[in-house]
């Protein structure tokens, strides 16, 4: 069951550094949302807010019908998957330990199933990877074995920070598509962290930018094309057209 | 530190209420089964001749010993029977009104040494309700001593000869002399001796020293057998500087209301070995490298004082090779390596009791980490005979203060692997743990310590090989091991002796690095382990934590 996400009016500071400056977004049920924006624009801050990794001095945080704080936090993140840049997985674990993580958290008793069909999910068979150790693989198996342990348990959101952001063109196209359908077969709410333009029109339906804490714009690919908000979101927009137009012959 | 000092208060307790136990004990079976006599002596061939005469002589009269051989100079030897965990060791008159009162006395009474054992004895009764038996008959003052060469060269014949001459000579003293004011402070005073150069030695190496040119003048002892082999000159003290050490038994107050027969016993020795027959027994001892126990008995068996009973069935095992020397002592060397790896187990395994978690709770609290280990590295810089000597006036000697100083020497190793193993582990996946939804505690278990096992590890094996090096000196406070044939070879200048003490050592410490190492690759991560240990990591484990 996919569950909506929402910030209102979310603020926070590291110290004398504003990280969030009265921030709100929505994730309706099932959509995916791509937060664009430099390093320092307070993308991640807002993505940590959801799985309490942030706790924000101002503002709401809810997660399907409740307030973040609703229930301990530890509680709350085994219903939330998570994905980073580089993948955290366990190095002393095999693979299939590994996405039977949060299954094993949440004391499933067919927790190993149900490891096996996350690890099928994201293409690799558990008779040729489930006893593999996380160096005995490529960084974007790494990545998929992540994907799958953040999957695995059926969660009903989604957080990704900079999933694909390691890895190389090849492997990360292949991961992005791959990704994509899972996340349609799952319907699963999904808030995404890139600082690629490209990603995030490929992966989102909708498109946050981001810029020192506050939003510039928010709303689809085709609305930040056509009718940029600001500025800055025209630039972004330009420099992320000229990357593509230095590919063409 | 707080905790530290708390278990050392916890210890004291124990050693203290064991030893309350043990005098109740003692004083309800007067005439039953008695404790051991505790006999000891300090760290040089004539102090350990005595301590067996002792010995077998309480023994041929049906009372049960405990030795502590060469327990230590006279700081520790006679701190130890000041608090009771020794009965009795054999001290020196000068010595106890220098060293131990820092009492002078004015020249008349110095030139008569009858005065000045009345005067110590009567000082010792009083302040320290420890008893002088009467004197055993020699003098053992200190001998200064150059060889027939340098005395010729230099025109060497007294003390006052040699300070005129001494800023072109070095000095090779003993670290007890170097520190005494009856030895080289009050020697630069008196005369205004100012050698070129002094080189602390250890008592077995000064008279090799000397012969081999190293150094041009050593503190020997008058009696020593040493002296005469390398044929060398005594110099006089022409200015009466040294006080009379006549030697006898020191007895701790107790023994005398608790045992009164070991002190009967002691006393037939009273007057009976000249100075030309202990410089007889030591030359023995020192020069022909017979067993101690030998010697001692022989002397017995010649005054009379025990029967013929006494086994002499060593005496032709004098220069054999060093493989039979060992295997002659198989039994007794097994004991004592035993006894070590006993200590060091203890020791190690305190240590990892509170380190490990110590190192975890400082984690947790980062700005106190780095001065809290810091605090334990500066235990690593005290020398471990000084701190071993530290813990005498706090628990006595013998296995416990041996125990506490060791453990305190482990656990900054260990701490400080933890801290940094723990700190260090694996940062992306410690991260992504907790955004998954695990506990602190799961963390901990699951993730951080399994990382951190191979840099706690080291730690554990440094330690380790640390703790097995240190107990060494274990044996100079009385707590055994392979110390003690280290201690007593170098008291009685007797290299295989040491070795046989220090080569199992050695190889101790390799076999207890090389098990430490299998258990390091058997507690390695899953992901770093090979051959057949790999096969031992779990695919699955749902254990809830």
């Amino acid at each position: 069951m996919p569950t909506p996400l929402a910030a209102r009016n979310v603020s926070h500071r590291f110290g004398s550094v504003v990280a969030l400056d009265d921030v709100s977004i929505d994730v309706p049920a099932g959509r995916a949302v791509a937060l664009v924006g430099e390093s320092g624009s307070g993308k991640t801050t807002l993505l940590r807010c959801f799985n309490r990794l942030v706790e924000p001095l101002r503002g709401e945080v809810r997660v399907g019908d409740h307030d973040v704080r609703a229930q301990p936090a530890v509680l709350l993140r085994r219903g939330i998957g998570y994905v980073q840049q580089h993948g955290g997985l366990l190095p002393h674990w095999r693979v299939l330990r590994n996405v039977a993580l949060v299954p094993i958290l949440r004391e499933m008793t067919d927790a190993v199933d149900v490891a096996r069909r996350a690890l099928e999910l994201v293409g690799l068979p558990v008779s040729d990877f489930g006893h593999r150790f996380p160096h005995e693989l490529s960084g974007g198996q790494r990545q998929r074995v992540a994907l799958a342990r953040s999957i695995a348990a059926r969660p009903g959101v989604i957080l990704l920070d900079e999933p694909f952001g390691a890895l190389d063109a090849i492997s990360r196209a292949e991961l992005q598509e791959s990704f994509d359908a899972m996340r349609r077969e799952l319907s699963v709410t999904t808030l995404l962290v890139t600082h690629d333009l490209a990603e995030a029109g490929q992966l989102a339906d909708e498109v946050v930018v981001m810029r020192a804490g506050r939003i510039e714009q928010q709303g689809t690919m085709r609305t930040l094309i056509t009718a940029p908000a600001t500025d800055y979101v025209a630039r972004l927009i330009a420099r992320a057209r000229a990357g593509l137009e230095a590919l063409r012959l | 530190m707080k905790g530290i000092l708390r278990s050392l208060a916890l210890v004291e307790f124990a050693v203290a209420a064991s030893a309350h136990a043990q005098s109740t004990a003692t004083e309800t079976s007067t005439h039953g089964q008695q404790r051991p006599v505790v006999i000891a002596s300090k760290p040089f061939g004539e102090s350990y001749l005595l301590c067996e005469m002792f010995a077998q002589l309480l023994e041929s009269r049906g009372m049960s010993v405990e030795r502590r051989p060469g327990l230590g100079a006279t700081e520790i030897a006679f701190g130890a029977l000041r608090t009771g965990a020794i009965d009795v060791y054999p001290e020196y008159t000068g010595t106890g009104l220098v060293a131990v009162l820092h009492d002078s006395l004015p020249d008349s009474v110095m030139a008569d040494s009858r005065a000045v054992f009345a005067h110590v004895a009567r000082r010792f009764t009083d302040e320290y309700g420890v008893r002088w038996l009467p004197p055993l008959g020699f003098q053992n003052t200190y001998a200064i001593a150059v060889t027939r060469a340098t005395a010729n060269k230099y025109h060497l014949r007294t003390l006052s000869d040699l300070a005129r001459e001494s800023p072109h000579l070095t000095a090779g003293f003993t670290a007890d002399f170097i520190g005494r004011s009856d030895g080289l402070v009050g020697l630069s005073r008196v005369y205004g001796l100012h050698p070129r150069a002094v080189r602390p030695l250890a008592p077995a190496v000064k008279y090799q020293a000397l012969a081999s040119g190293a150094v041009d003048v050593i503190d020997g002892y008058s009696t020593d057998g040493l002296l005469a082999r390398y044929d060398l000159v005594t110099l006089i003290d022409d200015r009466h500087f040294f006080p009379p050490y006549e030697a006898a038994a020191l007895v701790n107050g107790k023994l005398e209301s608790q045992i009164p027969s070991a002190v009967a016993g002691l006393t037939l020795l009273s007057g009976r070995l000249d100075e030309k027959t202990m410089r007889q027994l030591n030359r023995r001892v020192e020069v022909d490298g017979e067993d101690v126990r030998v010697v001692a008995a022989d002397e017995l068996k010649t005054l009379g004082l025990i029967g013929g009973r006494q086994s002499t069935a060593r005496v032709e095992q004098s220069r054999s090779g060093f493989a039979r020397y060992m295997w002659d002592r198989r039994s007794d060397l097994a004991a004592l390596t035993l006894r070590h790896l006993l200590l060091v187990g203890l020791a190690l395994l305190a240590a990892v009791i509170v380190a490990v978690p110590l190192g975890l709770f400082l984690e947790r609290t980062r700005p106190l980490a780095e001065p809290s280990i810091g605090a334990l590295g500066v235990l690593q810089t005290i020398p471990s005979i000084a701190l071993l000597a530290f813990m005498i006036p706090l628990l006595g000697v013998g296995v416990i203060p041996a125990l506490v100083a060791l453990w305190l020497y482990a656990l900054y190793p260990i701490a400080r692997g933890t801290y940094t193993g723990v700190r260090d582990a694996d940062p992306d996946a410690v991260a992504a743990a907790e955004a998954l939804g695990t506990t602190p505690v799961q963390r901990l278990m699951w993730v951080r310590l399994p990382l951190a096992a191979p840099v706690i590890m080291a730690g554990i094996r440094t330690a380790a090989v640390i703790t097995v090096g240190a107990a060494t000196l274990a044996a100079f406070i009385g707590a055994g091991g392979l110390g003690e044939p280290i201690v007593a070879g170098l008291a009685l200048a007797d290299t295989r002796m040491i070795l046989s003490g220090a080569l199992p050592a050695a190889a101790l410490a390799l076999l207890v690095d090389g098990v430490l190492g299998l258990v390091e690759r058997l507690i390695a991560p899953a992901h770093r382990r090979e051959g057949i240990w790999r096969r031992r990591a779990p695919l699955m484990r749902t254990s809830n934590v």
